[in-house]
């Protein structure tokens, strides 16, 4: 065997590789599978609180998000007051969330309006776990799209106990709760 | 009125503890003053353009092996590698990256078949093809987990060759480790474990960061501590670039023989001429490489009976048999309190039979791996032995192309000009 018929096995050899490997990498690559996102199947979420401190950005990419058609306006509200808070007032005192990130605006009487500031809401779930215990649920966490670097191997779904992770297509909406049943749909 | 009707409610809520989906506790509000509920923000993800991403990392895979194969220039390899570290690393911080791009497409073939975008598999198949090429290339200034520790290599010094391909072993123990991951359903280890991308997204935890930090402070003595010695998907590239078409040389022409490279290589990865006269004979040589092949198949049953005994540590690495374990102790009453995981999974409608079934059923899944596991190890461990035990004849001081990271860091310190009337 000369050298030149060493230089054609080589070529051959990497040749076959190439085509076998763009060939297969093609074949199982799919256009549909482009953009997956992570999403929080409010459902399944047990409020532990490791959105807070899983995520590997830090503040987390988890915010507590507000569904106000679900919402009962309440002066007395759970989510947003510690239990045996001594005013309804926004005294950090009574404040449940601890970065004083929800906030409160009087609508009219009784009611009251309540926004997420996102700039300081760090997902720590004290609000969304208030709220579901004794109110309508309509505060809850999501993943904001526009923070998350969408990992490989979401870093708070690998941590999170009740498996309320899961990657949805990007075309799919939110998982936001929604006002007809109570359950997560689209948004 | 709501206040009572809040307390009523609360109340309830407390004796009953019920979890009402349909039913509201409160009912919504008809409001007179007008007021109108806002929309809630719904902001699409913020996504760079997978052509970008392509179009620069094979651009740049171009331009590095344009440096190194015709200008054999460390500077221009050194400008590439810092374009580089500043777009895949600072700015898309890390992600997306050929070495995670890996597990998402093995995942196809050994884990759960989750569907992989085009971008994934480019990434993933080009540096390769650039290394049956022009060796590699990416390694050299494309990697941003390389170019991090290119950086900080200050005062590299070469260890003993010895310790090279012992160390060099870990990386085949991360690739097999990686799919074992992969196979079993624990998870994309090599991301999770990812010991750079904490700088480059600027925070991270403290473990990751740390490892980090004192891989970098390595590899300001040790060049490249990762590259070499656990970078998985340079295992990959390390198999293609041996049969690489071209690949950079220490010398632009005829090898004069001056020693003067010997010491330059960081990497190891110049291999010296061996002497005229043979160290031994080439009987003793032809026996012992005789000796190798009879004990292949012992090597590789011992060691997929090790990866099989060691099964039970091994698939603590998966959440399902950590909950299992915990759940089984705090039934035999172990522990006064319950963990997250515990709780939530009593809250759970599954039984803990049925999780012990599901912690078996990922058991057996580990255990087959485990074996295979071994079984590569031991043919990796086996075929280093091997190629370390074959003399090679080979007069001139040559770059050793599996190990070869294309740094360009030798070219300096050959004198032979390169030939001018015909192009090299």
């Amino acid at each position: 065997m000369d050298s030149r018929d060493k230089i054609d096995r080589r070529e051959f050899i990497r040749a076959a590789a190439v085509l076998a490997a763009g060939g297969g990498a093609w074949m199982a690559a799919r256009p549909d599978a482009e953009g997956m996102v992570w999403q929080i199947d409010p459902a399944k979420c047990i409020q532990c609180g490791r959105c807070a401190t899983n995520c590997v950005l830090n503040p987390s990419a988890v915010k507590c998000v507000h569904t106000y058609e679900i919402c009962g306006y309440c002066d007395l509200c759970s989510g947003y007051l510690q239990p045996g808070a001594k005013a309804r007032d926004t005294g950090a005192e009574n404040e449940l969330c601890p970065v004083g990130a929800l906030k409160r605006k009087f609508i009219e009487e009784p009611f009251y309006e309540y926004t997420v500031d996102e700039e300081r809401c760090f997902g720590c779930a004290k609000c969304v776990k208030g709220c579901g215990q004794f109110g309508n649920g309509s505060l809850h966490l999501q993943i904001k799209r526009d923070l998350c670097v969408n990992c490989n191997e979401c870093s708070i779904a690998r941590n999170c106990p009740s498996d309320a992770i899961r990657r949805v297509p990007a075309r799919r909406g939110y998982l936001f709760k929604q006002w007809v049943s109570g359950e997560e749909s689209e948004g | 009125m709501i206040y009572r009707l809040a307390l009523v409610t609360l109340a309830l809520a407390a004796v009953l503890g019920d979890q009402a989906g349909a039913e509201y506790r409160f009912p919504m509000p008809e409001f007179e003053s007008g007021y109108e509920r806002p929309q809630m923000e719904a902001p699409p993800p913020k996504l760079t353009s997978p052509v970008v991403d392509v179009a620069l990392l094979a651009g740049l895979m171009a331009l590095t092996a344009f440096a190194v194969l015709k200008l054999r220039s460390r500077n221009w390899v050194l400008t590439l590698m810092v374009v580089s570290l500043f777009y895949f690393g600072f700015y898309r911080k890390g992600c997306v990256c050929p070495v995670g791009a890996t597990q998402n497409v093995f995942n196809i073939l050994i884990g759960d078949g989750a569907p992989v975008p085009l971008l994934i598999s480019i990434f993933f198949l080009l540096p390769l093809i650039f290394a049956l090429y022009f060796g590699r290339v990416f390694c050299a200034a494309v990697c941003p987990l390389g170019a991090i520790q290119e950086a900080c290599a200050v005062q590299p010094v070469q260890i003993p060759r010895t310790a090279e391909n012992v160390l060099g072993m870990f990386a085949y123990a991360y690739l097999g480790l990686a799919m074992l991951g992969l196979y079993t359903g624990t998870g994309f280890l090599i991301c999770r474990y990812d010991p750079f991308v904490g700088f480059f997204r600027l925070g991270g935890s403290f473990n990751m960061l740390m490892a980090g930090g004192v891989l970098l402070v390595i590899g300001i003595f040790i060049a490249r501590p990762y590259c070499r010695f656990l970078c998985p998907y340079g295992v990959l590239l390390r198999w293609a670039s041996i049969f690489s078409r071209r690949h950079a040389s220490v010398t632009p022409a005829e090898c004069i023989q001056c020693r003067l490279c010997e010491t330059s290589c960081p990497y190891n990865a110049i291999n010296l001429p061996t002497p005229a006269v043979q160290s031994e004979p080439r009987r003793a040589g032809a026996r012992r490489l005789g000796w190798m092949l009879a004990a292949m198949p012992l090597v590789i049953a011992a060691a997929g009976l090790a990866g099989v005994l060691a099964h039970p540590l091994l698939s603590r690495l998966h959440p399902v048999i950590l909950l299992a374990e915990r759940i089984a102790a705090e039934q035999r009453g172990d522990f006064g309190d319950l963990t997250i995981e515990s709780e939530a999974f009593h809250a759970s409608q599954q039984s803990p039979a049925e999780l012990y079934a599901q912690a078996d059923a990922v058991r057996r899944r580990f255990r087959a791996a485990s074996a295979a596991f071994g079984v590569f190890l031991g043919l990796a461990f086996w075929g280093r032995m091997v190629r370390l035990s074959v003399i090679r004849k080979s007069p001139d001081y040559e770059i050793d192309r599996g190990a070869c990271l294309s740094c360009g860091r030798c070219f300096a310190y050959c004198p032979v000009e390169k030939p001018n009337d015909v192009a090299a």
